[in-house]
């Protein structure tokens, strides 16, 4: 299958897939039990007021036409708007270009936390395979898995922020304030990925053509790093593509602890409020970011390896 | 059972490791030395430390956080056994009957698994649980349910699309068994290998997952989850004072059983599928 007709299909998996989440968000948000009038009017609304922000929200219209309106929104690019009064607040998309930064530069910094600390000790754990350097690093791995983040961010809060005073605590900006956050967020996926680097690294290593590498007399440095780890970082990709998708909609647990701004946070506060707009809004574009994320690591992975025919 | 005897040393570990969990969350409340109930309050004894009386001390509402941490592991126990449990027999029947029926009934089936995968699986959780009005620990059982069936219909479709070529399959359909009684009798025997590993690595995830959801206050409104008491522990930890470590204490008990089961998951794919060995 060509490049072309491959993305194609993946493209037209991915729209139906996005289209099916707002569909299934939609159906489950009118649903279930609770009126989004309430929670925005207050208790002492007038029944004036109460129509108005019906009217506003669309809630007055049969289902389907009030999803049309949706993928309207979508159209035009605003996502949709904050009832009541929806020329003060800003629009749904403006809502979530607000908070999505804040999202994006912690996915990063903690990807490359993971990065930089999985892939020397996935590589060490291989080379010494069996040695009590390999059975610490795999322990330590998956102790870094097993560790919740509900524990370990509060208590590197606690050790760097309350007693160190080496990184600002939550609440607090700039690049310092990212740095506890990221950690939190790079330990766990970087034991994942880790474990991953490790069971590549140890596969390939038996391959014929590092055998062949290290006959023909390969300084052993060369074999490892050109040889071994360039082969064995396809699985390491998919995984660290997958977990950043995952990532970019908002790790929320670290948000919460860190009292940071983001998608993730967003979405649940909307979802308390009743605030159908916002969560439509932030389904979708976490659905496009996870959809569009996964084909862009199923494409570098064709291009990594040339083997790979997309099927 | 054969297998299970022939586990590698790290996977009889984490067996016994959850074995001791599992014990636990059963005796716990019968184990906790003090009541865990709104009528246990006991204001004047608010944030203690630990001491002879209250070993790991007391909470914001002066109850015995040992107690608590004993209750929470028959919450934790009780949400994870069933959540993967009818994850496992919803996705296991799912996938099965996809992989043999094939066509439309399959092609429905990848497009549901589809569009639950294009989304975090936690958010999902969130959702269900958040919208929900006083949620009780069915409501959080159903939310985690919604999407963890996934996996294994993954991995018993595709263990049925092979099998399903396989002589003895054919023999039984060529004998007249209807679909019914080939799924059951011939396929699903050589599904439990492949769910075994699954339901393993599974049960940490739920429990990780459920003491999210109860960390963020969402789900059952009671203290004595692992998730709400961590929760708690953040207000003891803005001071200086390492004592207030072991609140956190909660956080180990949820790194013990997921360190467990990640380790049994591993030994018992090692076991169970030889394709895999070493790949750890």
């Amino acid at each position: 299958m060509s490049l072309g007709s491959f993305l194609l299909r993946r493209l037209g998996s991915g729209v139906l897939a996005i289209l099916g989440v707002s569909i299934l968000v939609f159906s489950f948000l009118h649903l279930v039990p609770g009126d989004p009038i309430d929670h925005l009017a207050g208790g002492e609304a007038t029944e004036g007021q109460r129509q108005q922000i019906e009217a506003c929200m669309g809630l007055d219209r049969p289902l389907p036409s009030q999803f049309l309106a949706f993928l309207g929104h979508i159209a035009d690019g605003s996502l949709g708007h904050q009832c009541p009064d929806p020329e003060k607040k800003p629009t749904v998309a403006a809502r979530i270009a607000e908070v999505f930064p804040h999202t994006a530069a912690l996915a990063i910094a903690g990807m490359l936390v993971a990065i930089l600390l999985a892939l020397p000790l996935g590589v060490i754990a291989a080379i010494q395979r069996g040695t009590w350097v390999d059975t610490l690093a795999t322990t330590a791995s998956l102790a870094g898995i097993a560790i919740p983040q509900m524990m370990f961010a509060p208590l590197l809060v606690f050790i760097f922020f309350v007693t160190l005073g080496w990184f600002p605590g939550p609440t607090e900006t700039g690049w310092k304030a990212l740095v506890l956050p990221s950690l939190a967020v790079g330990t766990h996926l970087m034991a994942m990925l880790a474990r991953m680097t490790r069971s590549a690294m140890v596969e390939v290593l038996g391959e014929d053509y590092v055998r062949t590498a290290r006959a023909k007399g390969v300084a052993e440095g060369r074999v490892l790093l050109v040889h071994a780890l360039r082969n064995a970082l396809l699985p390491v990709i998919t995984i660290a593509g997958m977990q950043f998708g995952s990532l970019l909609s908002g790790a929320i647990i670290i948000e919460h602890v860190f009292a940071r701004p983001g998608l993730g946070t967003t979405l649940l506060e909307a979802i308390l409020e009743r605030n159908y707009p916002v969560v439509q809004g932030c389904v979708f574009v976490i659905a496009v970011l996870y959809v569009v994320v996964n084909t862009l690591v199923d494409l570098a992975y064709g291009i990594a390896d040339p083997r790979i025919r997309h099927s | 059972m054969k297998v299970a005897l022939k586990l590698s040393p790290s996977a009889w570990v984490g067996a016994v490791m959850l074995a001791v969990f599992v014990v636990i969350g059963i005796a716990g409340p019968w184990l906790a030395p003090y009541d865990v109930g709104p009528h246990a309050l006991d204001l004047a004894r608010r944030f203690e430390g630990p001491s002879a009386e209250h070993w790991l001390g007391t909470d914001g509402k002066g109850l015995d956080t040992l107690s608590q941490l004993l209750w929470g592991a028959r919450a934790a126990l009780q949400v994870s056994f069933i959540v993967v449990g009818i994850s496992a027999a919803i996705g296991l029947s799912a996938g099965a009957i996809g992989g043999w029926y094939g066509g439309a009934v399959e092609e429905v089936l990848m497009r549901f698994v589809d569009i639950l995968m294009s989304f975090p699986g936690i958010l999902l959780n969130i959702a269900i649980v958040a919208v929900v009005a006083n949620p009780g620990v069915a409501v959080m059982i159903a939310a985690l349910c919604a999407n963890g069936w996934v996996g294994y219909a993954r991995v018993a479709r595709g263990q049925v699309l092979a099998l399903r070529e396989r002589d003895y399959v054919a023999a039984a359909v060529a004998l007249g068994a209807p679909p019914a009684r080939v799924i059951w009798r011939h396929l699903m025997p050589n599904l439990m290998g492949p769910a075994l590993v699954q339901m393993s690595f599974g049960f940490g995830g739920v429990i990780l997952v459920e003491a999210a959801l109860t960390f963020l206050g969402l789900g059952p409104q009671v203290d004595y989850t692992w998730g709400a008491m961590l929760d708690q522990a953040r207000t003891f930890l803005w001071k200086t004072d390492w004592v207030k470590l072991y609140t956190l204490v909660p956080g180990l008990a949820i790194m013990w059983v997921v360190f467990a089961a990640n380790l049994l998951g591993d030994g018992l794919r090692d076991r169970l599928d030889p394709r895999q060995r070493g790949r750890s």
